[in-house]
Parts: C-alpha cells; structure tokens; sequence
C-alpha cells in the first residue's frame, strides 16, 4: 500500500494542534481543538485508502484494482456527522456555561477543594469520645444510664 | 428462521420508542408508558436470547445479508447476550424508579421530557456495543450511548452539571479520537475492521505494529471503563448528575469499556503480552480508587471512587486470562452493574429522604427509615466482598484462578485485592456508622429535621412502652412513606433482589460463565459464526 506523505504529515500537525489545545482551560479553544481532531482523524482514515482510484460505482469491464476504496470514506462520513453533533452540542453546552458563569474557563470541582484541604483529623472518628453515649430516654427526653431508673 | 435472527431488534426497539417518546414529548403520561413498554419487550427478547445461547452457541447476525467481511455483522453469543440482559434489566429498575419519582414531583412537560428519548437511546447504544462485531460499529455504538449521555449528565443545565458535563464531554470525545484513530490503523495495516476477520489477520503483523495497535485500543477502552490513570475524570462528574442518571451510567457506561478489553483481549490479542502491564494497573485502579473514596465526605462520589476501584478487579481477571480467570471476571461484571446502581438508587433514596447524600449531615437513618436501612445495607456488604453474597464468590473466583499459576506481580496484585476489598469494607461500614446508626443530633453539621424526627420516633418508643413496642417504628415507616414513593422503594428493592438473586443461583449462573469464557479463549465459535468457511 503507497501511503501520502504530505497527508501523514498534515494528520500528525492537526492532531498535535488538537490535543495542545484540548489541555486548555478556556472553553472555546478546547472547542478548537476538538474540531481539529476530528479532522485530523479523518484525514488518517482517508490515507488508509491508499491511492487515488476511480470513484467506486460500479463500471462494467473495469479491473477492480483501478477503483478507490470505498470504506474509508464511507467511514469518514460518519465520523463527520458525529463530530458535528458534538460540536454542536459543545457549543451549546459552552453558551450555557458563558451564561451561567459569564467566563469561558472551565472552573474547579468545589468538592474535590473540600476535600484536598481536609486535615488528617477526623471529628467523627478522632474527637473524644463522650462518656454518655446512652441512645435510652426517660419521659423528659433524659437520657437514661446503666442503673438508673 | 432462527429465534436469534430477532437479536437486532435489542437496538432497533429502543431507537423506535425514542422516536416515540420524542413525538409524544408533551404527553408525559404516554411517554412514560411507551418508555417502559419498549424496555418490557426488549427485556423479554433479551431474555429469550439468554436463553438460546445458554448452551453455549454463537450466532451471527449479516445485517441486509451482506456476507461477512464485507457487511455489518452483529454477533450473539453467550457473553453478549448475558451483557444485554443485566444492563437492560437494570435499566428498566431505574427507569420504574426515575419515573416514580417524577410522578411523585408531579413532573410537567417541558426541556426535561426528553430525559425518556435519551433514555432509549443510550439504552439503544449500549445494545449496540454488546452486539458489535466489528470494531466500527463499536465505535459507532459508543458514540450513540455517549451522545445520549452527555444530554443526560446536563439535564437542566444548571452550573454545577454544566461544570462536570464539559468535562465528561471533552474526555470522551478524547477517547473517541483515540479510538477512531486505532480503527484507522487497524484498517490500514490488515484491510479490513470485521472482528473475526480481525482475529485472523493481526496475529500475521510483526510484533511491533501489533503492540501499537493493542496498546491504542486498550487506551481507548480504559478512558471509558475508567481504569486508572485514565479513570480521574468520573468521580468528578458522575455525582451532580440525577440519581437515576447516575445509576444508569454507574451501572452500564464502564461496563461497555469493560466488555471491548474482554473482547480485545481474547478474540484481537489473545497471546496476553500486555498482560504485566494490564496486572500492574489493576493494582493501581484498585488501591488508588478506593483511597479516594476513603477520603470523600460525600455518599455519591464515595460510590463513585469503589466503582472505578472495583474495576480494578476486572482488569486482573482479563490479565489472568485463564479460563477461571475470565468466567470470574464474567460473573463479577453482572454483579458490580446490578450493586453498583442498587447502591446508587440508595443514594438517591437518602438524598431524597433526609435532603442530603454528604454523611456529615446525616445520622438516625436506621431509625427513622428501617426499610431504607435494609435496601443500603445488602448491597453494601455485597460490595464489601462479605460472604455468602455474589460480591465475595465473584472475588474468590478471581483470586483462586490468580493463585493457581501466580508469579509475583500476580501476588502483589493478589494483596491489592484483598486490601481493597478490606478498604471497600471500611468505606462502606463508614458511612453506615454515620448515616444510619448515630444520631442526627451528633453530626458534624446537624439537620434540624432530621433531629426533630428522631426524637419523636423516640418519644413515641416511650410511650409505647413495652405494651407497644412497634409504635416508633409506625411513625418511621410513616415518614418514610411520605418522602419515598412506593415506586422508588420498590424499584431499588427489585434490585436488591436481582443481587440476591446472582447469589442464590450462583451455581448455574458460574456454570454459564464458564462456558462462555471457554467460548471465549477458544475464539474458534466466534470466528466461523461470522466468517464463511
């Protein structure tokens, strides 16, 4: 199989593009970056086909070899369609978080900070334990103890 | 005409009642009965399908009769269809339980009613990716299950899932990319994406490009089975997520990943080279997922770090690769889906119950709400690995298979295991210390409510006296009533009870599992049910 360099070389640019910008905080490049690797991967897919051929419709008297392949490109058409629903949807998903936040950076999880800035003490587990631990209430709500009535 | 011949129809249903459910978006009540009569008929299909291959046949399906390799193939084997029955039964519980919560909220139409097509379709998708049998229309059955799942991960839309959606979104489109990427390769080097045909093929590349090629696949599946270090980005977005989303996805998301390792590792690459490495991050997914969820104060993204910890254990039994290897891993799968979304539901159930799902805010639960305390408590301890239940057989069957050719990578990850699943035990005796068994009044940060409902509960035990003992747990059963809908319970019970179920009828189920794992490693059924001879 003869593979097109010039196109290898454009799928390596594309992706690296894309994945540098998908390591972005800011919502829209990560967007860009996106959009870039999906490109990027179709174009891979593409030079899987090989070499350039007759457009695959059936032709009497044709030798099979002159075709193209027509799976790659069957393939990138739906990988197309894909990465435009995500895209779209990204989008949205973007314009609702500019909305509801007015930045376009992604923000930190508020729970995982709570949870980084906790101390090795445990209230639950490491506090003194109080002596009265009894669950049995008389009448008042009192708690009751061991021989008392 | 073969009864199997209807196995298409597991996505093909699901995709109809969507677009069902979609057109009568403004009639929740018919949208309701459409959903769960869809799910009703596949489920029963699938049934039949289990069923027909319990033997231990395969079969193949060549959509519009175009011969294999050159037409999309479905495959229903033993492993495919044991897959389709628990996810689809699993979210028929969830569905009955989202939909009693609606009702109970008196849910009108508006954008969340189309919480039911999205529903079907990531349903559809999955069905998808069990039946594939070619890696593109896996891909293209992920992408059908991701799609649905990022419109159910931002439901509403508001901040906090807006926030976790972007990043679930970027991270699996990533692994798509990753994904779609290997398929590119696959097909430049062989010609050809067709799964058996694949299983002919690769073994006739070099070492080198072969490596590559299974170290990308393996990439992609761990984004989505979340295998660590590729497994951070889903306790940061499963927990804001709707209980009921988030159950389903805890259930069934990790588990297609789970599934596509199984299959590239027994049908694509059978000879086990990255079986070390496969070992060593098992250990790692399980040590450091379950240390992380020992350190979180809130129930959800507890259950969420056992859930990536657990799927550890998977990945050590698709390393071990031995017949009892891969049966074990087989049965813990259906285990994990069925407890892992009980225990979820339960979270959903506390949430709903005392206004909260973060254990410093909770406590008196096992007075206040007894039959809340018994639907926590089984799975909990199922998860925990405690015996007779389906959590410790699923985890003996592992680690027995482990130790019967072990080196000693295998018996560190052998003491990962029972350290996690020690650890696992701890989380989950944890949270039941706090949530259920002290008293409201002694949490960190104390609910005024829930503090006045135990000392009723209590007051009413006193009176009572010893004449009336029941009289607390009338007014508890009371509240419960109140704040959990019959339909929610019940739901979470049924369960519950399919978990017991793994238990009490581990023999034949295990026994299955073992025919299935022997199909598996032979890869001989798979091959000549699809390809021509």
């Amino acid at each position: 199989m003869s593979v097109n360099i010039t196109f290898l070389v454009i799928t390596g640019v594309l992706l690296a593009c894309g994945f540098y910008l998908v390591l972005e905080r800011t919502l829209t490049r990560v967007l860009l970056g996106i959009m870039l690797l999906g490109n990027g991967v179709n174009l891979l897919i593409l030079t899987t086909g090989g070499r350039r051929g007759v457009a695959p419709l059936f032709q009497s008297g044709l030798d099979p070899e002159e075709y193209s392949d027509p799976l790659p490109q069957a393939l990138i058409l739906t990988a197309i369609v894909i990465t435009f629903a995500v895209t779209a949807f990204l989008l949205a998903m973007i314009y609702r978080s500019w909305t509801l936040t007015s930045a376009d950076e992604l923000a930190d999880d508020t729970e995982d900070i709570k949870v980084s800035q906790k101390t090795a003490y445990d209230e639950e587990e490491d506090s003194p334990v109080a002596e009265d631990t009894t669950e049995f209430v008389d009448e008042e709500g009192r708690p009751v103890r061991e021989g008392e009535e | 005409m073969n009864f199997l011949d209807l196995a298409p129809l597991a996505v093909v249903l699901p995709i109809i009642g969507a677009g069902a459910a979609f057109l009568a978006r403004q009639q929740v009540k018919t949208q309701r009965l459409i959903t769960i009569g869809i799910l009703c008929l596949t489920l029963s299909l699938e049934a039949g399908m289990v069923a027909a291959v319990w033997g231990g046949e395969s079969y193949a399906i060549h959509i519009g009769g175009w011969e294999s390799p050159f037409g999309i193939s479905l495959m229903v084997d033993g492993f495919s269809s044991f897959m389709l029955l628990i996810s689809t039964l699993v979210s028929l519980a969830v569905l009955l339980f989202a939909t009693s919560q609606g009702l109970a909220d008196g849910d009108e139409p508006g954008p969340v009613s189309v919480f039911h097509p999205a529903y079907l379709i990531l349903l559809a998708g999955v069905s998808n990716a069990f039946l594939a049998a070619d890696l593109f229309n896996l891909y293209v059955g992920f992408e059908i299950l991701l799609t649905a799942s990022y419109v159910l991960l931002t439901l509403g839309g508001t901040a906090e899932r807006i926030r976790a959606g972007t990043t679930y979104v970027v991270v699996s489109v990533v692994s798509s990319v990753i994904f779609l990427m290997s398929i590119a390769m696959i097909y430049a080097a062989t010609g050809t994406v067709n799964m058996a045909d694949l299983a002919v093929k690769l073994p006739e590349l070099d070492q080198g490009p072969q490596l590559i090629l299974h170290v990308m696949l393996l990439i992609a599946f761990g984004i989505k089975a979340a295998v660590f270090p590729l497994s951070l980005w889903l306790p940061d977005s499963y927990p804001t997520a709707p209980a009921p989303v988030t159950a389903v996805f805890a259930g069934l998301l990790t588990k297609v990943g789970v599934y596509a390792i199984v299959r590239t590792e027994t049908l694509l690459f059978p000879g086990g080279e990255v079986s070390a490495g496969l070992m060593a991050v098992a250990a790692l997914t399980m040590v450091i997922g379950i240390l992380g969820a020992l350190a979180q104060t809130d129930f959800k993204r507890m259950l969420s770090f056992t859930l990536t910890s657990h799927i550890g254990y998977l990945i050590f039994g698709v390393a071990i690769g031995s017949p009892l290897a891969i049966a074990a891993t087989i049965y813990y799968v259906g285990h994990h889906i069925i407890v892992q979304t009980s225990l979820f539901m339960v979270a959903g159930l506390i949430e709903r119950r005392a206004g909260s799902s973060n254990v410093t805010k909770l406590g008196s639960l096992v007075k206040l709400s007894p039959a809340l305390s018994i639907l926590f408590f089984i799975p909990a301890i199922n998860l925990g690995g405690i015996p007779p239940f389906s959590g410790f057989l699923g985890k003996f069957g592992l680690l027995h298979a482990a130790v019967q050719n072990a080196g000693p990578l295998t018996w560190v990850v052998v003491g990962a295991g029972l350290l996690t699943s020690l650890l696992t035990l701890m989380a989950i005796i944890r949270v039941w210390a706090r949530v259920f068994w002290r008293r409201a009044a002694d949490a960190e940060v104390p609910n005024q409510e829930l503090v006045d409902q135990a000392a009723s509960v209590a007051i009413e035990n006193a009176a009572g006296g010893a004449q009336n003992p029941a009289l607390g747990l009338k007014l508890a059963k009371e509240l419960e009533a109140e704040s959990l809908p019959w339909g929610m319970r019940y739901s979470t019970a049924s369960l519950v009870i399919a978990g017991i179920a793994l238990t009490v009828f581990a023999g034949p189920i295990f026994e299955f599992c073992e025919r299935v794992a022997a199909e598996l490693i032979a890869r001989e059924p798979y091959i000549t049910a699809i390809l021509p001879l």
